[in-house]
Order: C-alpha cells, then sequence, then structure tokens
C-alpha cells in the first residue's frame, strides 16, 4: 500500500520535473529563434518562400470552412432572431461572432492541424535524416536558415488566413441569411457597418489570431526540432503539436477575450 | 589551403578569390600533385571524456590527427565513432578533456566563433544528409551561397567542377531521392569539400555500398585527400577498406583506445581487442553476449503459474 503510495508520488515527481524541463527547453527554443529573427527577415525570399507553404496552400480549408461556418452562422441566427422579429440584425450577429471569435479561433485550429503539424513532421524529418546537423557543420545555422523562416511565415500568415476566414464567412452568412431566407439586403449590411468597430472588435480579432499564429507555430517547430528522430518519435511530436496547439489556442483565447471584452 | 572564409564577400573580393579557390580542384581533377602527410597534429583531443544516458562513451582519450594524412578511427558498432566526429566538431560537448582544432579548443568556443572554425571543416554523413528539398546542383552551391557572395555564374563554374570531380556532372538536375546511396555520398562528399576545408571527416563512408561504388569511394577519399592536402578523419568498421588508404589508425573500444599504429602496426598487434576486431572473432574482450544475469539461472527460476 505504502509502496504503491511511493510508486505514484514518483511518478507525480517525473512527470513534473519532465514538464517544467520541456517548458523551459521550450522557452529557451524560443528566444534562440527571437535573437535569429533580425537575421531571418535578410533572408526574406525564404520567408516568402514559407508564406506559401504555410499560408497560401491552408487557404482552400480555410475558405471552404469559413463559407460553411458563415452559412451555419445564417441559418442559426436567423431562427434565433426571427422570434424577436430581429432578423435585420442577423448581419451583425454573423460579422461580430466571425470577427471576434470564430475567425481567429477556428481558422487557427484548422491552421494547426494544416500547417503545424506538416511544420513538425518537416523539420523532425530533417533532424532524423540528419540535414540539420549537416548544415550545423556547413557553418548554417539551422534556427536562421530553417526554423526562423518557418516561424515567422506562420504569424505573417495566420492574421491573414484569419480575416480570410471572417470575409468569407460573412458572405456565407450574406448567402444564406439574404439569399435564401430573405433578409433585407440593406439592413444587413447597413447595421453590421454601425455595430462593427475598428479598434474594439476588428483590432482585438487580428490580435488574437496574431498570438494564436505565434503559439501554434512556435509549437510546431519546437515539437519538430526537439523530436525524437524516429518514425515513432516524429509521430509523436505531430500528435503533440496538434494536441497541444488546439488547447494552447482555446486557452488563449478565454484569457485574451477576457481581457479584451471585460 | 585557401577556404572562403570569414563573413559574406563583396563579389569584388570573391572574384580575387576566385583564382585561390579553383586551383585545388583543379589540381584534384588533374590528380597529379600527391602532398605529404606532416606529423604535425591539426586535431588534439586529450583526456576526453564523454558520457550519454548514463553509459561512458569515452574514458580519458588522447588522440593525434595528423595534419594532411587519413587518420581510420575504427572499432565495433557503438563505440563511438560517429559520437568522436560530433565531438570534433563541436556539436557535442565533453564531460572532460579537450578537443583541439588547430590550436583552438572546440568545446569552450562560443557559437559564432564555432560556426567560423566549422567553415574550415566538411563532414560527410553515413546518410549523406542532402537537402531533401533541392536538387543536386543546388546541393552542392548551397555551402557557396551560403557563406559567399560569388556571382551565380561563378558558383555555377564551382559546382559543376566539383560535381565533375565526383563524377556526378550529368546528375545535377536529380534529386536526392532518385540518387542510389553511393551517388549520394557521392554528392555530400562534393558538398563537403565546396568550400575547400582544410580537413574532412567522413562518417562511415562505406557502408551498405556495392563493390563498385567501395571501390569508387575509396578512390574518391583517397584522391581528393591527395590532391587537395586535406587532413581526413574517416571511421569506419571496414577493417580491409580502411587500412587500404589510412595513413594512421586508432582503434576503439570500451571507451578507450586500445590500439595505434600505421595499418601494417595494426594488423601486426597482438592486443586482444584488436585481434578480435581485425580478425572479426565472434567472441572476445568485446563479448557476444549483452550482460545478463547467467542464463541457467534464469531458465531455472520458478515463475508465476509454472
Amino acid at each position: 500500500m505504502i509502496g504503491g503510495f511511493v510508486e505514484f508520488l514518483r511518478f507525480l515527481g517525473r512527470f513534473g520535473l519532465g514538464f517544467f524541463e520541456r517548458l523551459g527547453r521550450a522557452h529557451l527554443f524560443l528566444l534562440s529563434l527571437l535573437v535569429c529573427l533580425p537575421a531571418v527577415v535578410r533572408r526574406w525570399r525564404l520567408v516568402v518562400l514559407q508564406i506559401y507553404s504555410v499560408g497560401f496552400l491552408s487557404l482552400i480549408i480555410i475558405v471552404v470552412s469559413g463559407l460553411f461556418v458563415g452559412m451555419v452562422l445564417g441559418l442559426q441566427g436567423y431562427n434565433t432572431l426571427v422570434d424577436f422579429g430581429a432578423e435585420e440584425s442577423l448581419g451583425v450577429l454573423v460579422a461580430l461572432s466571425l470577427v471576434r471569435e470564430l475567425g481567429p479561433v477556428v481558422s487557427a485550429l484548422l491552421f494547426a492541424g494544416r500547417a503545424g503539424s506538416a511544420l513538425t513532421a518537416e523539420i523532425g524529418l530533417m533532424k532524423a535524416t540528419e540535414q540539420l546537423s549537416a548544415m550545423e557543420m556547413m557553418a548554417v545555422d539551422p534556427f536562421k536558415r530553417v526554423i526562423g523562416p518557418r516561424f515567422m511565415a506562420g504569424f505573417i500568415s495566420m492574421p491573414l488566413l484569419a480575416a480570410m476566414f471572417s470575409a468569407v464567412g460573412v458572405m456565407g452568412g450574406y448567402f444564406v441569411g439574404v439569399g435564401l431566407l430573405g433578409v433585407d439586403d440593406g439592413a444587413f449590411w447597413s447595421q453590421m457597418q454601425s455595430a462593427v468597430e475598428l479598434r474594439e472588435d476588428i483590432l482585438n480579432g487580428v490580435i488574437k489570431s496574431i498570438v494564436f499564429g505565434i503559439a501554434v507555430t512556435w509549437i510546431a517547430v519546437f515539437e519538430g526540432y526537439d523530436t525524437v528522430p524516429t518514425s515513432e518519435g516524429i509521430s509523436r511530436a505531430t500528435t503533440r503539436t496538434v494536441v497541444n496547439s488546439s488547447l494552447a489556442i482555446l486557452g488563449l483565447d478565454f484569457i485574451l477575450t477576457a481581457l479584451m471584452f471585460n | 589551403m585557401t577556404a572562403l572564409s570569414g563573413s559574406r564577400l563583396t563579389p569584388r573580393e570573391s572574384s580575387r578569390r576566385i583564382a585561390l579557390f579553383v586551383q585545388p580542384t583543379l589540381r584534384m581533377l588533374n590528380n597529379n600533385n600527391e602532398l605529404t602527410a606532416t606529423t604535425t597534429p591539426l586535431v588534439k583531443i586529450r583526456g576526453l571524456t564523454f558520457h550519454r544516458g548514463g553509459r561512458l562513451i569515452f574514458d580519458n582519450v588522447d588522440i593525434d590527427i595528423p595534419c594532411g594524412a587519413i587518420t581510420g578511427i575504427m572499432g565495433p558498432s557503438g563505440c563511438g565513432k560517429t559520437t568522436l566526429l560530433r565531438l570534433i566538431g563541436g556539436q557535442l560537448k565533453p564531460a572532460a578533456g579537450t578537443v583541439e582544432f588547430d590550436g583552438m579548443v572546440i568545446n569552450r568556443l562560443r557559437r559564432p566563433q564555432l560556426f567560423e572554425v566549422r567553415k574550415r571543416m566538411g563532414m560527410l554523413f553515413q546518410s549523406g544528409a542532402l537537402l531533401t528539398d533541392m536538387n543536386l546542383f543546388d546541393n552542392i552551391a548551397f555551402p557557396l551561397r551560403e557563406h559567399t557572395a560569388l556571382p551565380e555564374s561563378m558558383i555555377h563554374d564551382l559546382v559543376i567542377m566539383k560535381l565533375e570531380a565526383v563524377g556526378l556532372r550529368g546528375a545535377r538536375y536529380l534529386m536526392p531521392s532518385e540518387l542510389s546511396g553511393g551517388m549520394a555520398r557521392r554528392a555530400a562528399l562534393a558538398r563537403a569539400i565546396a568550400l575547400d576545408p582544410e580537413m574532412i571527416m567522413y562518417d562511415e563512408p562505406f557502408t551498405g555500398q556495392d563493390p563498385i561504388s567501395m571501390g569508387m569511394l575509396i578512390r574518391l577519399i583517397k584522391r581528393t585527400n591527395d590532391a587537395l592536402g586535406l587532413t581526413s578523419i574517416m571511421v569506419s568498421h571496414d577493417v580491409a577498406e580502411t587500412a587500404s588508404i589510412a595513413d594512421y589508425i586508432y582503434v576503439l573500444s570500451d571507451g578507450k583506445v586500445v590500439g595505434q599504429g600505421t595499418p601494417d602496426e595494426i594488423r601486426d598487434s597482438d592486443s586482444e581487442w584488436v585481434r578480435q576486431f581485425m580478425d572479426a572473432k565472434p567472441d572476445g574482450p568485446v563479448p557476444f553476449h549483452y550482460p545478463a544475469p547467467p542464463y541457467d539461472d534464469e531458465l531455472l527460476t520458478e515463475r508465476d503459474g509454472s
């Protein structure tokens, strides 16, 4: 009985130490990344290439998802608002939901699944096949050549993708609300225009998506760099990227929402 | 040797150095300029101790790598041969002791200084470690583009020369995934000599090669070393191949240097450790069995349910 309890305490201790050791390593990794950023900016061509692979190639899933989310919002919103005779406010509901919450959060979750996992797998495989070691031996810093451009591309792409998600979502809501359910066209746009504020709503949404972009890309590149260089290690790292990124997005969303909208 | 070291060069400065830079490659192509080894060590390892996961890999090891020679590091699998190369390249830090390269203590250098020193080293990885998102040409051009400001036309000529030297000029547009194992290693050799280093480290260059590729690699390593006046460190467990081109050999086992000398001296060594390795005996000082409790005890012990 006592032996089992001691073993449990040992397990807790090992788990705690492992967790904080890893957290410390991740922060040192982020510090090294931030130090390298000026050098990464000078290699802007690499950043553009990565924006293509991380951002542009994620566009399809973001646009299609945004469209459907907007359409569902239009349907659900109309069904609720029509009971109160307030269906003209559908534009406000769709736009605020997307710009404040769903745009940054859902696009970040999709981004973590699509681009985050790909970043982890790519960097992990580069490690497993000694490409990162080879770069170091050629006096080329992998942080400046591989990790940095991907990190920067991630946090540049994320707000753009979130903006695209919200824009397409509004179009989806418009299509369902105005096109299919007969909400007045002018009321849809004018109420949206008067209710959505640039600083309070749009800017806060952009800040959220930048924070999510940094968090997701940081987790993805760290997991790739820190992976055990075996096929099982890469598989675990990819899974951890998606799980940890998703939890980080939802946790950060709560904190940011509390701070921004009180 | 003339390495294109230092920070990024201006095109004018690069042009001035280009003649010096091209010269060694031309010498290699002609293969008519054999340089002799000197006894001055380029790499001096003293009291090297290194642990990994609680296991002692090196225990107070001293090794000298003479300048201009091919030094073979041999030993059974898992004895730390590749780890030794990583310690020399500064990718790992020893628990105790020093690794000196041309008078600089590698394990005490800061990262920027270490990167400067690495420009004077080349390393051929066992897998080749070519960058998989680039074709062969761009792989060889990679270190040149990273460390010099040479115009693209010059980089083109240099890469073609390096590829010609390893016989892969015609394969320049192939991707690494389209190369055979032997071709990948030759391509990696071309990349390793792209910056015209003073020293090349070969990690198991012959493993998994067919006889033709192996013969080609042996000839290439020897020719590269002689023509460019390089210092070579070759980690291998291929006895005959290493002995055929090495000037000096260290045999490592159990964390220690168990034998050293010229290939002839190693062949004639009466050390039990060296004999087991050279004669490919399955059992000896390096045991066949991984440490385990007595076999009989394990079989005869009563277990639950028996």
